[in-house]
């Protein structure tokens, strides 16, 4: 098992899923805490059209990514503010129309057609020393901004309404953090793939909300269980030569019973 | 009395229809203002253009002194999500949110009057439940406290009482006659027979706002409800019949 950390890929492959292990688990928290789980979904689904796009017209699928995913979740942010359109019809628009758009251009790419089950599912192979100083960067980012705006992050979460009678920039906190969670979906599409990068938002939260009730042990649970979770799973990933993606959510899944368990058998005696 | 907020011909709304129409307000120092009015009348209007949530149309707002620390907000109904994971201690140190802004931190001090208020109201056991895990009662004291914590100069209620029972309602009355020692409170109701007997003045609003400095009720003001009500007490109830509003404008007297 130690062999696997001698060659590069690994190597490359371990860094980033704890920076994504660190990331998520702080993302996914506020997430879960303000039932935006659905969205996540609607975003990372919406950034495969920008994938798609980007390979079509020949740059960077990761960038084509980003700013699809953040671009439909300030849309989706902005447009059901306004109550004019019920946000999860809204949600399901943006997950179809990217969807679709990122089959049809890569379907229409000529020559050389890219793996798609590896964008859909995850592969470890293809993280590169450019994506994880980016995921440094980003991970570090999501750490100063948490600890920073903790406070004012928190009860806007809780009630916004109130908050937005105490005279601080609501809407600026709402949108940096959107635009936090897209990216840090972004992030994690090259290992959980499109497909799983949910798992990575929910499941290390709701094992954290097995025992925890409280934001700030969420967050702290959440995280330690997110970068568990995945650096085991992609040990398993390597050694039994399986999916990444599928690999970790499996064992985020295997986690959430193990303890569910554990808490019942607790609470028993 | 000095006064700390002043609407000067105030007429707001919302997607181009107004809603309120050249109000003029002012509360000072120790006022308890009962503000009541039909559904759709602009109660919650006038609330949000006080509290600066809702730009005027037309009109201004002065503030004679500094406008920190001014309000302390419990609204109605909050539609928050009950599995929220915050505590009861979070909640109410949450209406510091404002003497914090973004960047200063939360300090021992703070907490400690947070519990102070938890213990003054009776939730001193609840510091560390889950908001959810109160009943409606319990509930609106957490949120009292929130309002309260950073000692504003106007406590503005919106209907307090809507999901809570009765013992509590008359309970809520004497904390906010204890309250209006050192604040001015701005409270909307529907409960016109509480509202009377604590307010010190009643604003009726009904797209206009009409000013009465006593707390009698009067048919009148009744009938600007369009809506039956019924006053229910027990012992005396004092009344007395105030003049009539003065006509509106464009209509025949």
């Amino acid at each position: 098992m130690l062999e696997l950390l001698q060659y590069d890929f690994f190597q490359n492959a371990l860094i980033s899923t704890i920076l994504i292990g660190i990331s998520c688990g702080l993302v996914g928290t506020y997430i879960v805490a303000k039932r935006m789980v659905f969205i996540s979904g609607g975003i990372t689904h919406t950034s495969f059209g920008g994938l798609g796009l980007a390979y079509y017209l020949g740059f960077s699928p990761m960038l084509g990514a980003g700013i699809f995913s953040v671009l439909s979740a300030l849309a989706i942010l902005f447009l059901s503010d306004n109550k004019k359109l019920r946000e999860d019809s809204l949600i399901g628009i943006f997950w179809s129309a990217g969807m679709a758009i990122g089959i049809l251009f890569i379907y229409l790419t000529p020559g050389y057609v890219p793996n798609l089950m590896s964008y859909l599912f995850g592969n470890i192979l293809t993280v590169t020393r450019s994506q994880i100083i980016i995921s440094a960067f980003l991970c570090l980012f999501i750490i100063v901004f948490f600890l920073r705006f903790y406070r004012p992050l928190f009860y806007i979460a809780f009630d916004k309404a109130y908050s937005k009678t105490h005279q601080i920039p609501v809407n600026v906190i709402d949108i940096a953090i959107t635009i936090t969670i897209a990216l840090c979906i972004v992030l994690c599409l090259k290992l959980a793939g499109i497909i799983l990068v949910i798992s990575y938002l929910t499941i290390p939260q709701a094992i954290a909300g097995l025992f925890y009730k409280n934001f700030s042990q969420q967050l702290i649970a959440s995280t330690i269980i997110s970068t568990i979770g995945s650096v085991s799973g992609l040990f398993f990933s390597a050694l039994l030569n399986i999916p990444s993606g599928a690999s970790i959510v499996i064992c985020f899944i295997l986690l959430f019973i193990l303890c569910w368990l554990l808490k019942r058998l607790v609470r028993k005696n | 009395m000095s006064t700390i907020i002043e609407l000067k011909n105030i007429s707001a709304g919302y997607d181009n229809q107004t809603v309120l129409h050249h109000v003029n307000m002012s509360i000072k120092e120790n006022e308890f203002i009962g503000v009541i009015g039909p559904n759709g009348g602009g109660k919650t209007t006038l609330l949000k253009v006080i509290l600066g949530l809702l730009k005027p149309s037309s009109g201004e707002i002065i503030y004679p002194d500094s406008k920190q620390n001014l309000f302390g907000y419990l609204p109605q109904n909050n539609p928050f999500d009950r599995n929220f994971p915050i505590s009861v201690t979070e909640v109410v140190l949450s209406g510091l949110m404002s003497s914090k802004g973004l960047y200063r931190s939360y300090t021992l001090s703070d907490r400690h009057k947070a519990w102070e208020l938890l213990d003054k109201y009776g939730m001193g056991d609840y510091k560390k439940s889950s908001i959810g895990d109160l009943s409606g009662g319990q509930m609106q004291r957490v949120f009292l406290c929130r309002a309260i914590i950073s000692s504003p100069r106007i406590l503005i209620l919106d209907e307090p009482t809507t999901y809570v029972d009765s013992n509590f309602e008359k309970e809520l009355y004497n904390i906010l006659q204890e309250l209006n020692k050192t604040l001015s409170i701005v409270m909307v109701s529907h409960d016109l027979g509480s509202i009377c007997s604590y307010v010190k003045t009643i604003a009726c609003v009904n797209r206009e706002l009409h000013y009465h400095h006593s707390n009698i009720i009067t048919p009148e003001q009744l009938d600007d409800y369009h809506c039956p009500i019924e006053l229910i007490a027990h012992g005396k109830i004092s009344h007395r019949v105030l003049q009539n509003h003065p006509p509106r404008i464009n209509e025949k007297p």
